[in-house]
């Protein structure tokens, strides 16, 4: 066993007294590199600095947590793990105990039972709103403690009446401080893994609370939507805006034709809602599950996934020939993705003069709306004003983005709702639907198709293995010179990775890359977004040609919309899912996708990045630096 | 609004055995400057003087620790946000008695090879800013302070003042560490210590104003002087601010084992009640227990000694007490930010004779709970008062036959 460090300490500015207290190699000389010890008495050796809560997990020895995430930094605010540690005069907090010396540790006794009976109590005092009209009824760790630790009254009171008003101001999250139990998660969240810094405590004593930048609604502050709060929340605090209901009504409505596309990751995910475990990948079944619930047509958002890799493949390789060839120094090399909203959102508030970097290429969500009230409504004699657009993403920006007002270019607006896996999943209970057990069926055509280079999409790194395995085709007529297509370099949960890809030929148009090498960058998570942005603005980055960015730690597998809880283990469980899938599938590379060499065919007849693509399937951006509101 | 200076007042002398004893400025430094910084180390360890804040962590060993630490950069902070209820002898060394405890700093810095220091100051004792800082300028000018201190080639160490914002939190180590570095004032993990991650991640050592003093008394005279004085596991004097029902409030200095009753008859305390020792996180005496003594093995205390006479209801104290803590806990933890209005609503409902024998059971419970489970030292000890008053003073309350209704409340 590894020292493991959370995601968060790796890429954050997370206080000294947050983080993992470090091993010198003289502490190691001192102490020796590992150290006995006796939990329950049962022994075991660990590595000099683990804390008792993992290595209690070491021997199975379950601690109940609250403030404590994996992918975290240290907290030891809800007390919760409190065990007994021989010698010391207090009960310590297991999750923020460094061991250093062979200790003694009892994790149940008659005052811990106690401790964690009074603390549960103090939690529930002012947590008002009941359970059952609660978003995270049955996956409330608060409920789930409540029950392990023997709450049957109200022993310390209970809040008649909401203290706080519920925050629906955001596209994409709602906050209901009433039922926050200050275990600071959101806020390590929002200032150290994503260093974003929307959220933090302030005032003192019993007034505590978590505010936005002076209290104000979430739609006032810099909030990028990425719901990695919701994720870490362990009661129903911050949810994600809820569209259910309007879903329902169109699907009702006969007048309606109502489509809905998948995006790659909630597939991987989405068993997790039914007991599956992570990594169960249910493609097939979802696209029935939908059916049943009665959507008109289950497509697939890899076909826009394919069509952005073209889109936004070409984008590059002309900005490369515009800034290599022509010299022009208006084109901004490296180009960034822009397929996450919530890294979207974020280069807007905090980076907003280097927007002209960003790809402006719509995110494959957004270009599958237009399609769909375009091309689609006109093959298939629909008058697009009674298409309704919805779409499952894993993502709570997703929200936001088919919000912006600019996503029109339909003529309608282009997506009208954007579910989350979990809102999703809650329509499919509700139709007593048996997913795990339902027969497959295939996607509907002709959006239904797309290519295993799309499906990765899922994963960080994916966009750009797609786009890889395209560009380098273009440019060279052949094939990217990895096993089975699988550029492996650029996958992986690192979070920030690097490859360098020579192009040791090239074909006539594309001659001047001749010799030349590919360098690419991924990130995932705004706080790694950030450190890539900062060499950006330092020089750093020169020579980088393309950069993925994902606002969510593990891509958006991870993102703000999936099913709760996330942690390291469970987003690799369902990056491996993708990969796997990827493997499997007919057309393993973009351009290779039928349906779209038909639609440039048919419709984008002037090609990728032409005047009709322009018109559509790309957008621009706001420069909304990080004051919202009136400006003096 | 501008405060006018008042004409500085000629103060009668005060007397002690040891912070008030009579010592030429830079005396302490000179002695330790001639020894070696670990000599320095094991002088004050042998000293036996424990921090006088109140926790009685033996100085020596924290320096120690300090001292140990390979690091270029460490830091020496004095911890004058002196903010417990019915304390106020560091306002005295701060006004009186500057140049003392900020030689204690130095001669800390020599000990542990530090560069700078901060005195860390409450925010309402920001009108002693100006002479501190002619103070520390003074000190530069003498070559106490600043480079090649005392002729001592390569110790440099500079002090600066930083103002707290009112927070008693603060005056908790980790959570002054935390309010230096600019965030909110918040009590650390431990571990990690100070000593060994404090300020920026470097080792930090944290005293207070009364360590630094005594500090320089014990260099200058030794710590065979200095131990002899007060009792065996609690060496030296403590400055008391005795505050309450009495005829002379003020601070004194008396020698650690010094009874409750002698300090009655010291500040002429007449029809006694109970003594509450160590301000709002202490403990409430009653009469029967007055022979206890001011020692670290027995009443341990950072100097607040209140005074309550027979007419007082100790019950009003205990929830004046957790109103404080209510509004000064760092909120934080879930003990103490959510105990401590359970704990008020308690008292309230003992006043009006509402509380009952089960519930207060479960009240008790909850207080073990806040000492055990809190992470700082204020949620460890906010119940002490409760606890010790409702144990102590069972003629002040009465207990409900009704067992408690399960209830609810708004706000």
């Amino acid at each position: 066993m590894d020292n493991k460090k959370p995601f968060a300490e790796d890429t954050s500015r997370a206080p000294v007294s947050q983080r993992t207290q470090p091993v010198s190699e003289a502490d190691k000389k001192a102490l020796g590199a590992t150290v006995k010890i006796v939990i329950d008495d049962v022994e075991i050796t660990v590595p000099l600095g683990t804390t008792i809560l993992d290595a209690a997990k070491e021997v199975n020895i379950k601690i109940p947590t609250l403030c404590h995430h994996d992918d975290l930094c240290l907290a030891g605010v809800c007390r919760m793990c409190v065990v007994e540690v021989e010698g010391e005069r207090t009960l310590q907090a297991a999750c923020s105990y460094p061991i250093f010396r062979p200790i003694k540790v009892k994790t149940y006794s008659p005052a811990v039972r106690r401790a964690r009976r009074n603390i549960i109590q103090l939690s529930l005092r002012r947590h008002y709103g009941e359970c059952y009209s609660c978003a995270r009824n049955n996956n409330c760790e608060l409920q789930t403690l409540a029950k392990e630790y023997g709450v049957t009254t109200y022993k310390f009171g209970h809040v008649s009446e909401p203290l706080y008003e519920k925050d629906f101001s955001s596209h994409s999250l709602e906050r209901d401080m009433n039922k926050c139990v200050l275990c600071r998660r959101c806020v390590r969240t929002c200032i150290d893994l994503q260093e974003v810094g929307v959220l933090e405590a302030a005032y003192r004593g019993s007034e505590t609370k978590i505010v936005t930048y002076l209290d104000k609604p979430l739609t006032d502050v810099i909030c990028i939507n990425c719901g990695q709060c919701i994720n870490r929340c362990p009661t129903g605090a911050l949810k994600a805006k809820d569209p259910s209901q309007a879903v329902w009504d169109v699907i009702e409505d006969p007048t309606k034709h109502v489509i809905i596309q998948t995006a790659p990751s909630p597939r991987a995910a989405i068993g997790e809602e039914f007991g599956l475990p992570a990594g169960t990948s249910v493609t097939k079944k979802l696209n029935t599950a939908l059916k049943r619930v009665g959507f008109d047509k289950v497509f697939d958002t890899n076909f826009t996934a394919d069509l952005t890799i073209m889109e936004e493949g070409t984008e590059l390789l002309l900005r490369l020939k515009k800034v290599l060839v022509e010299k022009d120094k208006n084109v901004k090399l490296p180009q960034f993705t822009s397929c996450s909203p919530g890294w979207v959102k974020y280069i807007e508030h905090f980076y907003p003069e280097k927007l002209g970097h960003v790809s402006s290429c719509k995110s494959p969500q957004q270009m599958f709306g237009a399609i769909a009230k375009t091309w689609y409504a006109e093959k298939n004699n629909i008058d697009a004003k009674n298409i309704v657009s919805v779409s499952l993403m894993p993502c709570s920006a997703k929200k936001f983005e088919c919000e912006r007002p600019e996503m029109d270019d339909s003529g309608f607006k282009d997506v009208d709702y954007a579910l989350t896996t979990r809102e999703l999943a809650g329509m499919i209970k509700e139709c007593g639907i048996d997913l795990p057990n339902l027969p497959d069926s295939d996607f509907d055509d002709p959006l239904g198709i797309g290519s295993g280079a799309a499906l990765i999409f899922g994963a960080t790194g994916g966009v750009m293995e797609a786009a890889l395995r395209t560009a380098y085709e273009i440019v060279t007529g052949e094939e990217v010179p990895f096993k089975k297509l699988n550029i492996t370099p650029v996958r992986g949960m690192d979070g920030i990775r690097t490859a360098e890809i020579p192009i040791k030929k090239a074909v006539k148009d594309w001659k001047f890359l001749e010799g030349a090498t590919l360098k690419v960058m991924i990130g995932h998570g705004t706080a790694n977004a950030k450190k890539i942005m900062d060499m950006l603005c330092e020089g750093k980055l020169d020579g980088y040609h393309f950069i993925e960015i994902m606002a969510c730690p593990g891509g958006c597998l991870g993102g703000g919309g999936q099913p709760i809880p996330t942690s390291p283990a469970i987003r690799e469980a369902r990056a491996k899912a993708i990969y796997k899938e990827d493997q499997g599938l007919p057309y393993r590379k973009s351009h290779d996708n039928p349906i779209i060499k038909q639609i440039y065919k048919e419709f984008l007849t002037d090609g990728p990045c032409g005047h009709k693509s322009h018109k559509l399937l790309h957008t621009s951006y706001t420069a909304r630096g990080k004051w919202i509101g009136k400006k003096k | 609004m501008k405060v006018k200076d008042k004409k500085t007042k000629e103060l009668p002398k005060r007397q002690g055995l040891v912070i008030f004893s009579e010592i030429e400025n830079g005396a302490g430094l000179k002695k330790a400057l001639k020894i070696k910084k670990e000599q320095v180390v094991a002088e004050i360890s042998a000293s036996n003087l424990k921090g006088r804040g109140g926790a009685g962590f033996p100085a020596g060993l924290k320096w120690k620790f300090a001292a140990q630490e390979k690091d270029e950069q460490k830091y020496v902070v004095c911890n004058a946000d002196e903010g417990e209820p019915g304390t106020f002898k560091d306002k005295v060394l701060l006004s009186e008695y500057a140049p003392l405890f900020l030689e204690g700093m130095v001669i800390a810095a020599y000990a542990v090879g530090a560069k700078q220091g901060f005195v860390y100051l409450r925010g309402e004792y920001r009108s002693f800013v100006p002479a501190l800082e002619s103070e520390l300028k003074e000190m530069k000018k003498n070559n106490l302070l600043g480079e090649n201190i005392g002729g001592k080639k390569g110790f440099n160490f500079d002090i600066e003042i930083r103002l707290g914002a009112g927070a008693y939190i603060c005056g908790e180590e980790t959570a002054l560490i935390e309010s230096l570095e600019g965030n909110r004032g918040e009590p650390r993990n431990r571990p990690p210590f100070p000593v060994n991650t404090g300020y920026n991640g470097h080792p930090t050592i944290v005293n207070n104003v009364e360590t630094f003093a005594a500090v320089v008394h014990i260099a200058a005279k030794g710590a065979d002087w200095f131990k002899v004085i007060g009792t065996e596991k609690s060496a030296g004097t403590k400055l008391l601010s005795v505050s309450g029902d009495c005829k002379k409030p003020g601070v004194y200095e008396a020698a650690y084992g010094i009874s409750i009753k002698e300090i009655l008859k010291m500040t002429d305390a007449k029809d006694v009640k109970a003594v509450q020792v160590g301000g709002a996180s202490g403990v409430c005496v009653p009469k029967s227990q007055f022979d206890r003594t001011i020692a670290y093995e027995d009443l341990s205390t950072g100097g607040s000694i209140i005074i309550f006479g027979q007419k007082r209801n100790l019950l009003d104290a205990a929830e004046n007490f957790l109103e404080f803590f209510e509004e000064e806990s760092c909120g934080q933890c879930t003990p103490c930010r959510e105990g401590i209005p359970v704990l008020i609503e308690a008292v309230k409902m003992l006043k009006k004779g509402e509380c009952g024998k089960e519930y207060l059971k479960d009240i008790l419970s909850l207080c073990e709970t806040m000492q055990l489970a809190s992470k700082c030292g204020l949620g460890q000890s906010c119940p002490n008062a409760f606890i010790s008053i409702i144990n102590n003073f069972k003629k002040d309350y009465a207990l409900s036959k009704n067992s408690k209704q399960e209830k609810t409340f708004n706000g």
